[in-house]
């Protein structure tokens, strides 16, 4: 279980949409972290200064949050390692083919209204769920 | 100031991420499971998301270009072709088996669990691996 956090939850998500938009209005570029991620493995490109820029505030933010609040980042990830390396690479492979994952298909796309974004983002909330479903209830994992 | 704003942006949504819960795999799983363990936190994060960036995006249709860049970089592509269904597809049933997305996975990297240290190069590999197919027309 885990719990609900109507809260914090809103707020958070509201931080990753300003930061979203920001991003645009300051740099004119949509916050799709696949895409981000992507433009930075060779051959990079223009626009690796910011990139990297983005992808280093990212990763400071749990140890931004430490260093605040005193209080680790609550987090559960699975030890099941072939299994987290089978996920990495079909988010890497899909995000890729699918040109964005939830930041660039599910917030900005969905804020865009793009019906493009609309149905990835109906896709892939739909087949995960489906997937956690075999895996919890018909698996028993 | 490319690289300050960069940096200051993905800060921000690191932290929106980690306040949000969303950085969590277990609370993304249960999310996904409204048969089971039903957390419906993430449509909160969901929710808020969207309408921040709506209201950056609808004030940024308003100028000519941005701050800091020639010009506004708006996805122009409308159309709905196989390849955005099977990547969405994929990317779903990876995100339901691991719990992670790319943003928290690499706002979780620095926090060094095993599963995450096994998901992040996999994610890479996979990001490169797509280049194997034929360019998207």
């Amino acid at each position: 279980m885990t719990e609900f956090t109507p809260i914090a939850s809103t707020l958070g998500g509201l931080l990753i949409g300003a930061a979203a938009a920001i991003l645009m209005l300051a740099l004119g570029r949509i916050a799709g972290i696949s895409g981000i991620v992507s433009r930075l493995l060779p051959p990079a490109g223009e626009g690796t200064g910011w990139r990297s820029a983005f992808l280093l505030g990212l990763m400071t933010a749990p140890v931004a949050w430490f260093v605040v609040t005193g209080r680790a980042v609550e987090q559960t990830v699975s030890g099941n390692l072939p299994l987290m390396v089978a996920a990495g690479l079909l988010v890497g492979f899909g995000s890729a083919v699918g040109s964005g994952c939830t930041s660039g298909h599910g917030v900005c796309g969905v804020a865009r209204l793009s019906t493009r974004s609309l149905v990835a983002t109906a896709v892939f909330v739909s087949v995960a769920a489906a997937t956690v479903f075999v895996v919890r209830h018909v698996l028993g994992a | 100031m490319r690289i300050a704003i960069g940096y200051a942006t993905g800060l921000l949504f690191g932290l929106g991420l980690v306040i949000s819960g969303l950085s969590d795999p277990a609370k993304v799983l249960n999310f996904l499971d409204p048969f089971g363990s039903w957390d419906p936190s993430l449509a909160f994060v969901m929710a808020g998301a969207v309408l921040a960036t709506a209201i950056g995006f609808s004030a940024a249709r308003g100028r000519r270009a941005p701050l800091f860049a020639p010009a506004f970089d708006w996805p122009a592509r409308t159309d709905i072709e196989p390849r955005l269904v099977a990547g969405a597809a994929l990317f779903g049933l990876g995100w339901g088996l691991g719990g992670f997305c790319p943003g928290p996975a690499l706002t979780a990297l620095p926090l060094a669990e095993p599963g995450t240290l096994a998901f992040v190069p996999a994610m890479l590999a996979g990001i490169l691996l797509a280049r194997l197919l034929p360019p998207a027309r």
